[in-house]
């Protein structure tokens, strides 16, 4: 699917370029485009150096066992299919608060050591259980407290304020973190009411060599604040069907 | 509600750089030392993404200078113009799930031509920060452990990505 995209954006570009008859745009802009990939990582490296020695004095310090343990009733919740101490559990803490702290080098280690864990009570090994598919959903829309790297790229472009992107971030993120589950929910329980009828899925893409920005960091802005449920959450219609989980019975 | 939001955008960082060293420190750890060794991982992180940015950048530059972006924008910007979202943002929607340095770098190219402090600029920051690269993730997962079947798993990561991508665009209208 990327290398499509890469492809055809090249093409596409070329083709314009050739019927504007105005070819030389294309070296000049592919030129230009690489000179900007460049400048922009070195703009990041002051951040990313600077933001991982916090997040790892964080680690250091207990901040990320803390936060596991402010999570624990809400992963029983949400996986009320896997033991409670079963050793699956402790990866999804840590690959939960790794990603509240923006830890993306550990949230994904920790993420596939919870896959292959939950792989263990799987019955069936070549198909996902509902706990695998909610782990996913959690790690698909991860609620961000901190745009680091959107941060560092607007300090590039001598932004007036870079940081005002932290509270529309958190927002829209803790929406669609909302919207994840309570869809995850929905589907689970369609599942249950029949259960041998689950329509085959696309998950079987070849693997895709891209790498996920690791860049961006995410932190407990208090150790105290629920993760999942922030007070600037307006009651939008998801929070609603929400309201259909409480019928599910695992 | 909306000062609320401005009041986390400001505290949020100031606060969390002053509580981390902090807490580490009155739990006896070497915090400076620490502070290093984690420092280190993150040039060589920053250095692994260049190749992914200047692949993706060379790509957009290309697109966006022979005219095509202008065209695919003019095409969809009737459709939505009525709700005042800008339509240069929407194939950073369409990215999005698919690439994470590949939206990166169209994010940045939209804030380098419109400025980080336009609207689009600001909805373009919020979208790139919203969610997660979906198809990165559910490959990664599901490839460690030779899942075939995924279920419903894409269906809610896109769902949520669209969800997000509405979400981000409508709180930068109502903020900004």
């Amino acid at each position: 699917m990327i290398h499509l995209i890469w492809v055809a954006l090249i093409c596409i570009g070329f083709v314009f370029a050739a019927a504007q008859g105005n070819i030389e745009v294309v070296t000049k802009a592919a030129f230009d485009g690489a000179a900007t990939g460049v400048t922009v990582c070195f703009g990041l490296i002051s951040v990313l150096v600077f933001w991982m020695g916090m997040m790892k004095l964080a680690e250091d310090g207990g901040l990320l066992q803390k936060i596991s343990k402010l999570l624990a009733p809400l992963v029983a919740f949400l996986f009320p299919d896997v033991p409670r101490n079963h050793p699956a559990m402790g990866y999804i803490l840590s690959n939960m608060s790794a990603n509240l702290l923006g830890l993306g080098n550990a949230a994904t280690p920790m993420g596939i050591k919870a896959m292959q864990e939950l792989q263990s009570l799987n019955p069936d090994k070549q198909t996902a259980t509902p706990a695998m598919c909610t782990l996913l959903a959690l790690n698909t829309a991860s609620i961000t407290l901190i745009p680091t790297t959107l941060i560092a790229i607007r300090l590039n472009y001598h932004s007036a304020n870079p940081t005002e992107i932290v509270g529309t971030t958190l927002v829209a993120t803790a929406i669609a973190t909302f919207a994840a589950i309570a869809a995850d929910r929905w589907y689970r329980s369609r599942e249950l009411r029949r259960p041998p009828a689950s329509p085959p899925s696309t998950s079987s893409l070849p693997p895709q060599k891209t790498q996920a920005p690791q860049g961006t960091p995410v932190a407990a802005s208090s150790p105290a604040t629920p993760p999942v449920s922030s007070p600037a959450v307006p009651r939008s219609g998801m929070t609603a069907a929400k309201g259909r989980n409480t019928t599910w019975k695992g | 509600m909306l000062y609320f939001i401005n009041l986390v955008s400001t505290w949020a960082i100031p606060v969390i750089l002053a509580f981390i060293p902090l807490y580490a420190y009155t739990k006896k750890v070497p915090v400076y030392d620490s502070f290093v060794d984690g420092a280190k991982d993150g040039f060589s992180t920053a250095i692994s993404i260049i190749p992914h940015l200047v692949g993706m950048m060379v790509a957009i530059s290309i697109f966006r200078a022979s005219g095509a972006l202008d065209y695919l924008i003019s095409w969809v910007t009737p459709w939505i113009k009525n709700w005042g979202v800008p339509g240069e943002v929407l194939p950073l929607g369409l990215l999005r799930p698919l690439t994470g340095t590949g939206s990166l770098a169209f994010t940045t190219d939209l804030i380098r031509t419109y400025g980080p402090d336009s609207m689009i600029g600001r909805i373009a920051s919020t979208i790139q920060g919203s969610t997660d690269t979906t198809l990165y993730v559910l490959t990664v997962y599901f490839g460690a452990v030779g899942i075939r079947n995924g279920r419903y798993a894409l269906k809610v990561g896109l769902f949520s990505d669209v969800v997000g991508f509405v979400a981000a665009i409508a709180i930068c209208l109502l903020v900004f």
